[in-house]
């Protein structure tokens, strides 16, 4: 609480709160006091424009009750609540105190729920319908933003619905993904490869990898200029998992397709990051998370029951 | 006779000024008093009479309706149910969701109108005979006169010293009062969660925090209400008996007293001459006063305290036949009526005025509007979500692929098929399922992919429209969306 340098503001709202409450119980004790002017006709004997008075209306007196409650409870709620200066109160809440508690209430809730699932191997959970509707629920929360709502991704994004993985698509391999997060980094290569033509010439040698359209000349011309790529991608281009190193003969590309694409990726090369999620969520969301992405691109094996579509 | 609203033109000289007790009042001069009047506790006396039975009548329906319709049912379910866990709110064969929210702005709207028509032709009816605050003080007040006795009884008792027999009435009367406090908080909850689920919880002992909150504070209030504060509510806290008297008018009905007839009043025999002793035709036996359930005299003209029960109508009717006079001294009329001699007929007649006329036209425009819309509504809805932030993605074989999650929510209550079509660029391709079971009033996510040809239409926003079909019965919902081709 030390968002001044002195505390003469706190002492001052604190001061105008208690003076707000003493002036209020004040004007009641004066209120009770004071006496209206009445004339025999229920009217307060002031007439304005002729014809138009005033009527004596006097407020009930349990209202006064009414009041004295208000300023009673404002007292009690001062003591017990912030709300003078930075006296804390006798609770101590905070919105935050409020927050984590209900927080790990909630998280206790509903670690019964993922203790059951903590135990079965990812293999088995995705199977389980209730650990699939939470994973849904989870993966919409937490991944839909850049992998879509759907799983597939988009550009700089990878699908999560095919074979193709980055880091690995064993389940272990993805929990470490979701709990430690990833950087893919591949470093700018033209001076490795040479000339501009030769990059254009590697570019053409990969799209043929994968059988995509290409200049067979350039490609044949690209082959002995891939060595410096191999280092990471493997002679054959299948990729590395270790490294994060993508696979360039399965037609799938996640930076962009063609040689113009893959020409921008060899002279600028990429950093691409997925966020960790340790500090997000809990062991047990994870364990289910991580079971639920790995059905995603196992459906024949995860085939959920029938009755929980 | 002056009618004006609390504002009077004309200095009358019998009116008697509502003090505060204990302000000695003397004629012609000023007087101080306090701020703040003291609570003045109300005995009204039992009455019998036409309005007197009228109000029972609405006592009757109005609370047959509510305890009873929560334990009517409707197929499986309960027939009026307000499930807030869910979301669904059940109204007989109607499941609403809250997105039909409008439905219940528009039910408010023709409330409000009604109200304003009833009291534009016949005054404070809602206050007198309808409204939970009336209503329970009345049966309140039934349970008090059983217990404690009438009017006089009830005085004495309270006058009297602590006594076996009056603590004995009073325990009694607090018991009757809150067990029907109870039953009352029960029933209300029964219509947000299963009344007969609740009765077995309750018997159980299982019932919920919540709902025993609710029980008790539903309970608390028609207790408090109904027991103490009765028309300190009308007259301090009511917003609408304020504002009432702007649907007033000169031909609106209220309960009046004949001052021409009835002045000047005072007592006399009954065999003695009317003729020579000078006086109206009011006996001044202050029943009207006695009955009165906010304890204001009528003759002192229209006030808005008045609810408009016609209790003092009902027992000044009763006098005026001891007395052998003609009925309806004070009686339920109009203030043109009264002032011009007006018949029955000529009433009536004047029901017929502008004021009336719109309040109606504009009551059955909404009342119309609203059964036509309930009328055509689908039994399902969609909510089409673009995904936000994937734009759009390069497929395998040339094509751009937009994804969207459909929300169909089905309001029927029987399993639905849909059937999911899209359409507005040419060659657009639906890669997913387009069929889409959603169970019984449920609502479920749909993930749909569309995928249109590379080079088929030019970069940016293409308005694109998703066409939803039920099976049975068979309805379409056609829902707007965008398809965005990137550069």
């Amino acid at each position: 609480m030390s968002d001044f340098t002195s505390n003469f503001w706190s002492m001052y709202v604190a001061g105008m709160s208690l003076f707000g409450i003493l002036a209020c119980l004040l004007l009641l004790w004066f209120s009770g006091k004071a006496k209206a002017m009445t004339a025999n006709d229920n009217t307060t004997g002031h007439v304005w424009d002729g014809d138009l008075r005033e009527m004596n209306n006097p407020l009930p007196r349990w209202w006064v009750g009414l009041f004295i409650i208000t300023i009673v409870f404002s007292l009690i709620y001062l003591v017990l609540y912030p709300g003078l200066g930075n006296f804390a109160g006798q609770f101590g809440w905070t919105s935050v105190g409020q927050f984590e508690a209900e927080v790990a209430q909630g998280n206790k809730e509903v670690e019964p729920i993922y203790a059951r699932f903590a135990g079965m191997p990812p293999e088995d959970v995705a199977k389980d319908p209730q650990a699939m509707a939470i994973g849904d629920r989870l993966f919409m929360n937490n991944c839909a933003q850049c992998h879509g709502s759907d799983a597939r991704g988009s550009k700089g994004f990878p699908n999560l619905t095919d074979a193709d993985w980055l880091h690995g698509g064993a389940p272990d391999k993805i929990k470490e993904s979701l709990i430690k997060g990833r950087i893919g980094q591949m470093p700018p290569m033209v001076a490795a490869v040479g000339t501009p033509d030769d990059v254009r010439n590697v570019a053409h040698y990969v799209l043929s990898l994968s059988g995509s359209p290409n200049d067979s000349l350039r490609a044949a011309l690209g082959k002995s200029k891939f060595g410096a790529c191999a280092a990471c991608h493997g002679i054959d281009g299948k990729g590395n998992q270790a490294l994060g190193a993508p696979d360039l003969s399965d037609d799938i590309w996640l930076h962009g397709w063609g040689e113009a694409a893959i020409v921008d990726k060899i002279n600028n090369g990429k950093v691409n990051q997925m966020p960790a999620q340790a500090d997000k969520l809990t062991d047990g969301q994870i364990h289910v998370l991580a079971s639920y992405v790995w059905g995603l691109s196992n459906k024949a094996a995860a085939a959920v029951a029938p009755a929980a579509k | 006779m002056n009618q004006g609203l609390k504002i009077n033109t004309e200095p009358t000289p019998r009116v008697i000024p509502v003090h505060p007790v204990a302000m000695a009042v003397e004629e012609d001069s000023d007087e101080s008093s306090s701020l703040y009047i003291a609570h003045q506790k109300i005995y009204p006396r039992s009455v019998t009479g036409i309005f007197a039975k009228w109000r029972w009548v609405m006592v009757v329906i109005t609370q047959l309706v509510f305890y009873g319709l929560p334990w009517f049912d409707w197929g499986q379910r309960q027939a009026v149910l307000f499930d807030l866990g869910a979301r669904r709110f059940y109204i007989f064969g109607i499941v609403l969701y809250p997105q039909d929210f409008i439905y219940l702005t528009a039910l408010l709207v023709i409330s409000a109108l009604s109200l304003f028509l009833f009291t534009a032709i016949a005054g404070r009816l809602w206050c007198g005979y309808a409204c939970p605050q009336t209503v329970y003080s009345e049966i309140f007040i039934w349970i008090e006169r059983q217990v404690e006795g009438d009017r006089s009884a009830r005085i004495r008792l309270d006058d009297s010293a602590m006594s076996l027999e009056k603590l004995v009435k009073k325990w009694y009367k607090h018991f009757l009062w809150i067990s029907f406090s109870m039953w009352t908080g029960f029933t209300f909850v029964g219509y947000f969660t299963p009344v007969r689920a609740l009765g077995m919880e309750f018997f159980l002992g299982h019932m919920s925090s919540w709902e025993i909150f609710w029980v008790f504070f539903y309970g608390f209030a028609t207790y408090g209400n109904a027991g103490f504060m009765r028309e300190q509510v009308c007259k301090y806290m009511c917003p609408y008996a304020r504002f009432q008297s702007a649907m007033f008018d000169k031909d609106t009905l209220i309960v009046t007293y004949d001052e021409q007839r009835g002045e000047s009043r005072g007592a006399r025999s009954k065999k003695a001459d009317v003729a020579t002793l000078n006086l109206g035709a009011c006996v001044d036996c202050t029943l009207c006063v006695q009955v009165c359930p906010t304890g204001i005299d009528i003759r002192n003209g229209l006030q808005y305290e008045c609810i408009g029960c016609g209790a003092c109508a009902d027992v000044c009717d009763i006098v005026m036949d001891k007395m052998g006079y003609p009925r309806g001294l004070v009686k339920y009329s109009t203030q043109n009526a009264m002032t011009q001699g007006w018949t029955h007929a000529q009433v009536v007649r004047r029901v017929f005025r502008p004021r009336v006329l719109a309040y109606t036209g504009i009551l059955w425009v909404i009342v119309i509007g609203v059964g036509v819309s309930l009328a055509l509504r689908t039994p399902f809805k969609v909510d089409v979500v673009r995904d936000r932030a994937s734009l759009a993605r390069i497929v395998s074989g040339g094509k751009t692929e937009n994804n969207y999650r459909l929300q169909i929510m089905n309001a029927a209550e029987h399993e639905q098929r849909f059937t999911l079509a899209a359409e507005g660029i040419p060659g657009l391709t639906m890669m997913t399922d387009d069929q889409a079971i959603v169970a019984s009033t449920e609502s479920k996510w749909i993930s749909v992919r569309l995928q249109v040809p590379y080079d088929a239409i030019a970069a940016g926003s293409h308005p694109i429209y998703f066409s939803i079909t039920s099976g049975s019965p068979i309805e379409k919902i056609v829902e707007k969306s965008v398809f965005l081709v990137p550069r």
